[in-house]
């Protein structure tokens, strides 16, 4: 194709043909799109895993086999895995996949809504600081330090102590140390793209700060973000994890991960799986989203 | 070069080359069967536009295709093929038999190592040569790429360095191995055009006495012409014309090369006699290119079974017979290339002048200043001024071009962001039409007045939202300028890019679906939204290809004229300068020495800094920099305050201690015609 006009510098575009193979529909492009992701390897085992303890989460009333709090004495007589009891049950009987599978909601609750909430959070931060700058920035960014020099699991205990432990607190807590890191982020993202000529045009035609902090700047740092965000649910999940394993987590009978080693780690020797199984729940909920992590970030590198 | 047989061979010889690199799951052929020879001591020029496989043909050349790029063919170093050489090997030939330059000398520079240290590494590790024998060397070539002082800059760290005294460094450090064959990728881009006229100098002093092979790639014909004894022009991947430069510069054959010519403003021509001929098209993506003549698309000579069914071979011109074409039509097509011709002013500039006369000033600064205070860290009392602008008077003229031009750190853009309201000027006034303006930061102006200043930024990649269309661009700024309804909004903005000349498909575009001359169409045609009074161009073209550059120099002047638009023009491109403005103002450290209508500026009496800005300008015609005047590398003194002349530390020129103590006078020509210097009018060559 060729530019009609004779001064013209351009005709067809060199991607044309990418741009011919996507589709324009909402689902066509989702579906574009997570081929694309699963190109990468990282990423798609990361989904795959992740998917699977979110079908768990959401399926829990319906497929796990026995109630997470029925306490079954019969079963401590051998407590090991067995063809009732699958992965079998704990140190007061109770079934350890059942407890599982719950135990997957409450994480995967918790997880999510505390990190959106440490991204609204350092988000906000992060683009006002990296936008004006000066003293305000300089207070803001100090006190982000002093957030992050505060041993977590000290800072955890004093409030879930003061403020008893509840999900909320929970929540409110992992916000609001891990809000911080994405403003950090989102700071940096910032101070490099406010001098950016699209920046300056948009202040020449009278934009406000607030348009273009969220028009202009924030669109273009979502990339980081959800990687940053991906892994954040990473660390949220080991958090969650070790305060339950400390007892200050989600208060009992509630089956959480954490509280399950908790209660059976001190039999690890005789009954190894009690704890084990749920170890292993974490991780792997760690490792999926960390290699989701990675997916998106290829994603973005090579998209 | 005693062995007679060995001054014939060629240094390195390229022999049926293909390059091609693996990019998601396909193999894309970038070089395709192309033959090149570097002769001893001798300077070949590869010349074509981004993306027509210079650098990667360099980097074959070097073995350094990284994991996904395979070459094919032979590549004939000195006689031996690096196709059959281990990795050891290579080795020891990179560095010490070739040696490569890159564009942006601080990558090749490691910051945390002193200039001495990394120079001295080189013998050591390569020749195996002593502590103290090193050091020798070292200081022996830095004396030898023309740097002030080698003894201090030896402890020095690249960072303290200029631009130009670290692209001398790495010079150096390719030299201290005595390569048989240099390679230099775009040496001078990034350089201040003052400085590059030094830095070409001394590439060229450097082969007369070593007769060092050089592979010279650029993108500039200019700087070819300076150093060059041989072209190649490249296009598409595949060499499409070569020979002997003269012959190439005089009479070119391949109508790419005729295109490229064509796209160069030239001394002599002005926009209103001579519009620029940009090369329609643009150049296709490897996936992409014709079978046969790869240009056949674009050329305007193209017969459709000839050029595109059969492979060209690439044919000796005849009466020369080392210029040879890849072109089917060589034979029926005349070569022609508009000609450089140095006399006086044309009639189009008379036109300019009538044009200065007729209009009113627009805008008028008086007096402006601009610091910048640099704190130093947090607790550090000490914060250093750096003058940005100083005293400036400046008059444009409606519907006329005012182009500024300077060396990097002139002050060109402040003055800019200044004018818009971007930074707030420290002292004088600055009035846009009979309205001061000059204490209104941007957040204090009225619409009407935002509306009246728009600009037109340098870099296509960033002057555009990545995350918006260009329909959603133009219409926000339609709608924040004009405040007008959507649907009005949206005819507005067909309307914009239909005069910008890109079809009404392209506002659903996204950035990365543009090319960069799309990308700058789009800005221009933001910039143009709230019919502005007067549009500040920073460097609109620099990041262009010559020949998208052209197409956008001419879509800005049609625009200025069909609307009468104030173009304030920002350039270091001295041709493109003389191509378009009606007045220049030239900036030394945030001072304007010298302000007059083109014709009068670009002609004695000269500023003794104006007249280095025009001579550095490199001429495209081989051979023709013999009355170059060079300056030291960079303008200093922007700190500290100096009671001076800014120009006195660098000037050629200078007379005597008054230029260091007394501020130089204005001296007036005719029309309305300064410049602020020392030297008697007399001896400027005025009246």
């Amino acid at each position: 194709m060729r530019d009609p006009v004779p001064s013209g510098d351009e005709g067809a575009m060199p991607t044309g043909a990418a741009d011919a193979a996507a589709p324009v529909t909402g689902l066509g492009v989702f579906r574009h799109r997570l081929r694309r992701f699963c190109r990468s390897v990282p990423g798609a085992v990361g989904l795959s895993i992740i998917v699977f303890w979110v079908a768990a989460a959401l399926l829990a009333p319906l497929i796990a086999p026995f109630s997470p709090t029925e306490i079954n004495l019969q079963a401590l007589a051998n407590p090991t895995p067995s063809l009732t009891h699958w992965l079998g049950t704990d140190h007061i009987g109770r079934d350890v996949l059942s407890r599982i599978l719950w135990g997957a909601r409450t994480v995967l609750t918790v997880a999510p809504i505390a990190v959106v909430g440490a991204t609204l959070v350092g988000t906000m931060v992060g683009l006002t600081t990296g936008y004006f700058g000066g003293w305000y920035d300089l207070f803001m960014m100090r006190c982000a330090d002093i957030v992050l020099s505060f041993p977590m699991i000290i800072l955890y205990m004093i409030v879930i102590v003061m403020f008893g432990a509840s999900a909320l607190n929970i929540i409110l807590v992992i916000s609001v140390t891990k809000a911080p890191i994405i403003a950090r982020i989102v700071r940096g993202i910032t101070l490099d793209l406010r001098e950016r000529e699209y920046v300056v045009a948009a202040k020449l035609r009278g934009e406000s700060a607030l348009f273009i902090m969220f028009v202009e700047v924030l669109p273009n740092a979502r990339g980081p973000l959800i990687v940053e965000m991906c892994l954040r649910m990473g660390f949220t999940t080991v958090m969650i994890g070790i305060l339950g394993f400390l007892g200050i987590g989600l208060p009992p009978p509630h089956p959480d991960w954490g509280s399950m080693v908790k209660d059976t780690y001190g039999l690890i020797f005789s009954w190894p799986h009690m704890a084990l199984f749920p170890c292993a729940a974490i991780s792997s909920l760690v490792i999926g989203f960390n290699l989701m992590a990675l997916g998106l970030r290829e994603y973005r590198l090579h998209g | 070069m005693a062995d007679a047989r060995a001054a014939s061979e060629p240094i390195l010889s390229i022999r049926d080359l293909s390059v091609s690199f693996r990019v998601a799951g396909r193999e894309l052929n970038v070089i395709t069967n192309q033959d090149l020879d570097v002769g001893p001591g001798e300077a070949v020029g590869l010349v074509g536009e981004s993306g027509s496989g210079k650098t990667t043909l360099a980097l074959a050349t070097m073995g350094f295709l990284g994991p996904t790029g395979r070459s094919r063919g032979r590549i004939l170093l000195e006689g031996g093929d690096l196709a059959t050489m281990s990795e050891r090997e290579l080795r020891a030939i990179r560095g010490r038999r070739v040696a490569m330059i890159y564009q942006d000398p601080m990558s090749s520079l490691n910051p945390l190592m002193t200039i001495g240290a990394q120079l001295m590494e080189v013998p050591i590790i390569h020749a195996g040569v002593g502590r103290n024998a090193a050091h020798e060397l070292a200081l022996g070539i830095l004396g030898e790429v023309d740097l002030p002082d080698p003894g201090w800059l030896m402890a020095r760290y690249p960072h303290q360095l200029s631009g130009g005294q670290q692209q001398r460094v790495v010079i150096a450090m390719a030299l201290i191995a005595r390569p048989a064959l240099l390679i230099m990728d775009e040496p001078t881009t990034a350089l201040d055009v003052t400085v590059e006229a030094g830095v070409l100098n001394l590439v060229k002093a450097l082969r007369q006495r070593h007769g060092m092979a050089i592979l010279f790639i650029s993108h500039n014909l200019r700087t070819v012409a300076q150093v060059c004894d041989r072209v190649a022009v490249m296009y598409a991947g595949e060499i499409v014309e070569e020979g002997p430069i003269r012959t190439v510069f005089k009479g070119p054959r391949h109508p790419y090369t005729i295109g490229l010519f064509d796209c160069l403003p030239t001394v002599g021509w002005r926009k209103d006699t001579a519009p620029l001929r940009p090369i329609p098209g643009q150049a296709p993506p490897p996936m992409e290119r014709a079978p046969a003549c790869r240009f056949s698309n674009r050329c305007k000579h193209a017969v459709p079974e000839l050029c595109t069914r059969d492979p060209i071979p690439m044919r000796v011109v005849e009466g020369a017979t080392k210029h040879r074409v890849k072109c089917a039509r060589l034979d029926d097509l005349p070569s022609r290339r508009r000609v450089e011709t140095d006399e006086g002013p044309e009639a189009s500039e008379v036109a300019g002048a009538a044009r200065l006369d007729a209009s009113q000033p627009v805008l008028r600064l008086r007096g402006v200043d601009k610091r910048y205070s640099q704190e130093r860290g947090l607790f550090a009392r000490i914060s250093r001024t750096v003058t940005a602008m100083r005293a400036v008077d400046l008059d444009v003229r409606r519907s006329a071009t005012l182009a500024i031009v300077g060396e990097s750190g002139s002050g060109k853009s402040t003055l800019a962001r200044v004018v818009c309201g971007l930074a707030l000027a420290d002292a004088g006034s600055i009035e846009l039409d009979g309205a001061e303006i000059g204490g209104v930061g941007l957040d204090r102006r009225s619409a009407a007045m935002k509306r009246q200043l728009q600009m037109v930024f340098q870099n296509p990649d960033s002057t555009l939202n990545p995350s918006h269309s260009v329909g959603y661009a133009l219409e926000r700024t339609v709608r924040r300028l004009e405040n007008v309804p959507r649907e009005a909004a949206r005819e507005r903005v067909r309307h914009m890019l239909e005069i910008v000349r890109l079809p009404a498909d392209h506002g659903g575009r996204y950035p990365d679906q543009l090319s960069g001359g799309q990308k700058q169409r789009v800005a221009i045609a933001r910039s143009l939204a709230g019919n502005p009074e007067i549009i500040i161009a920073d460097e609109p073209v620099s990041a262009l290809d010559v020949s998208v550059q052209a197409a956008i120099i001419n879509l800005l002047n049609e625009l200025q004229d069909q609307y009468a638009t104030t173009l304030i023009f920002i350039s270091h491109d001295l041709s493109v300068v003389r191509y378009l403005a009606d007045s220049v103002a030239v900036m030394y450290l945030g001072r304007i020495v010298e302000f007059g209508p083109a014709e009068s500026v670009f002609r004695p009496p000269f500023h003794p800094y104006t007249e280095a800005l025009l001579s550095a300008v490199p001429s495209l015609t081989p051979d023709a920099g013999s009355r170059r005047i060079v300056l030291d590398d960079t303008p200093t003194g922007s700190g500290a305050p100096h009671r001076g002349c800014p120009f006195a530390p660098r000037c050629t020129r200078k007379i005597g201690a008054v230029c260091d103590s007394e501020p130089p006078p204005r001296r007036d020509f005719e029309e309305a015609h300064y410049l602020t210097c020392h030297i008697p009018s007399r001896d400027l060559g005025g009246p």
